[in-house]
């Protein structure tokens, strides 16, 4: 479960998130959704403990990402908005670096890297340089990265951008496959990938949360309108909400 | 400690699968072994000329005339050297993007910048280790005095690893490689240039030996072992590494 209460993150004057409270419990799927700027990826920031929240706390299973950051790091699998990745490495020395930090050696290592490497479709590419990788390569690279280790909670920043039309498909797929007892939080620009992989929405503008549940019961309060209405309308409401 | 040495081996990995430690460790063995021979040839030459002098000849000391100058000169080409193999260290994660990576594992500063600073001492000690071969040759001809020239080693040893730590934490401070080299390199001349003014100022002379790095050099290199000066080291290397530690943790809020 992850919660957030009264995240807030200034930038000198610069307002990114505002007062943003929220529960995300196991098991669900939130596509987190917003306009360029609406602070969508510093709420993840924030969360990941990448970020130093300006007020409020973030919560991974129970654990203050600030007060405990090793105990809460260790439940969360990341994939930031750029995928950090190491150009000199080999994807599969990359990998097991990631592996080793999470804590996994010997045997489970192997097998949890191997896992990911099918599981993001790298068999091809995983004894190349990073550096040499497609751009929709180097995405799988940071997905793949962020699955290691089996995390309670993903937290994924635009995961499929950059990949083809197949790899698409089979991304979303997998991600529907990691709810059940997972937490994950996306983010994204794509209305359908939310249709598709979410049952949840968050929809922010302009650092503030203005739309927040299950996916169903906001159509409901919108008259069964569909996704792209619901967008248009919250955030042309703006930050007043 | 697994962590810490995770952290290394992936900075060692990227070391040597750019040309970065390539270059700096032939470098190293270029300019050392260029410095190297012309000092002993300068003292064949030397010993030559002194073989029909009998006194002069029994003045002649490898360790005095070779070793010595040739451990100093090689301080200096580290302290050149050194700013190049470190600039990377937390720059490149910076400018990159990786330490969004970094930061978000469960890993602690501390671990992070430790593994960082082995796996450079691990280069340097490579650096060492391979002008091992010309510095222990006159030892299959003549026989140097043993000790001094092991201490000589230990002295660049600790000393490159002081000049380290204060690299890593030139490159906490920026996301730009050549500000960092930079940086640091001007960090360790300074300190150089303070052991020159011991030559002219007599009231500070002893304070600034004391806080030079290559005030305490001096007395490794011809031999002796004074806990004071590895004292120095140790700690030198502490407040680098602290340094880059409070750069780290201040940088927390303003990511
Ligand atoms: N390091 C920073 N320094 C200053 N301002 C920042 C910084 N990071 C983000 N901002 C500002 O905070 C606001 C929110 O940015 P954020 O990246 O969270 O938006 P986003 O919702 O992820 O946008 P996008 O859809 O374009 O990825 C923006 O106005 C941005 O300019
Ligand atoms: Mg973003």
């Amino acid at each position: 479960m992850i919660r957030a209460e009264n995240l807030t993150k200034y930038y000198g004057t610069v307002r990114a998130v505002e007062d943003l409270t929220m529960e995300v419990f196991d098991g669900t799927i939130l596509g987190f959704l917003g306009p360029n700027g609406a602070g969508k990826t510093t709420t993840m920031r924030m969360l990941t403990g990448y970020t130093t929240p300006t007020k409020g706390r973030a919560i991974i299973e129970g654990l203050d990402i600030q007060k405990e950051p090793l105990r809460a790091k260790r439940l969360i699998g990341y994939l930031p908005e750029i995928p950090p990745l190491y150009p000199e490495l080999k994807v599969s020395s990359f990998l097991n670096f990631v592996a080793e930090v999470k804590g996994l050696h010997g045997k489970r290592k192997k097998q949890e890297v191997e896992r990911v490497i099918s599981q993001a479709g790298l068999e091809k590419v995983a004894l190349r340089r990073i550096r040499n990788l497609s751009k929709g390569y180097r995405q799988r690279v940071g997905i793949a990265q962020a699955l290691l280790g089996d995390p309670k909670v993903l937290i994924l920043d635009e995961p499929t951008i950059g990949l083809d039309p197949k790899e698409i498909v089979e991304i979303r797929s997998l991600i529907k496959s990691l709810g059940g007892e997972r937490t994950v939080i996306l983010s994204t620009h794509i209305l359908q990938e939310v249709t598709s992989v979410c049952d949840s929405i968050a929809i922010i503008n302009e650092g503030r949360l203005i739309e927040f549940g299950k996916i169903e019961e906001v159509q409901q309060k919108y008259g069964s309108a569909s996704l792209e209405e619901i967008y248009i309308s919250a955030i042309s409401r703006g930050g007043e909400a | 400690m697994r962590n810490m040495w995770a952290i290394a081996k992936k900075e060692l990995k990227i070391y040597f699968s750019s040309p970065t430690a390539y270059i700096v460790i032939s470098l190293f063995l270029l300019l050392a072994g260029f410095m190297y021979y012309v000092i002993i040839s300068n003292f064949s030459l030397l010993s030559l000329r002194a073989g029909n002098n009998p006194y002069f000849s029994s003045h002649l000391s490898l360790n005095q005339s070779v070793y010595i100058p040739f451990f100093s000169n090689a301080a200096v080409v580290l302290l050149l050297l050194l700013p190049i193999l470190t600039m990377r260290l937390f720059a490149e994660e910076k400018r990159q993007r990786t330490e969004e990576l970094l930061f978000t594992l469960p890993l602690t500063n501390t671990q992070i910048i430790i593994g960082k600073y082995i796996a450079a001492v691990v280069v340097l000690t490579v650096m060492l280790v391979a002008t091992a071969p010309y510095v222990f040759y006159p030892f299959f001809i003549t026989k140097p005095e043993l000790a001094p020239v092991l201490t000589g080693y230990l002295g660049l040893f600790l000393l490159g690893a002081s000049f380290i730590s204060f690299g890593l934490f030139a490159s906490s401070l920026t996301e730009n490689q050549i500000v960092a080299a930079v940086f640091s390199f001007a960090i360790l001349l300074l300190l150089w240039l303070i052991y020159w003014l011991t030559y002219v100022t007599s009231s500070m002379g002893g304070f600034l030996r004391f806080i030079s790095f290559f005030g305490h050099f001096d007395n490794l290199s011809k031999g002796v072992v004074d806990t004071a000066d590895l004292a120095y080291y140790v700690s030198f290397t502490l407040v680098g590494l602290f340094l880059t530690y409070a750069v780290l943790e201040v940088r927390r809020w303003w990511r």
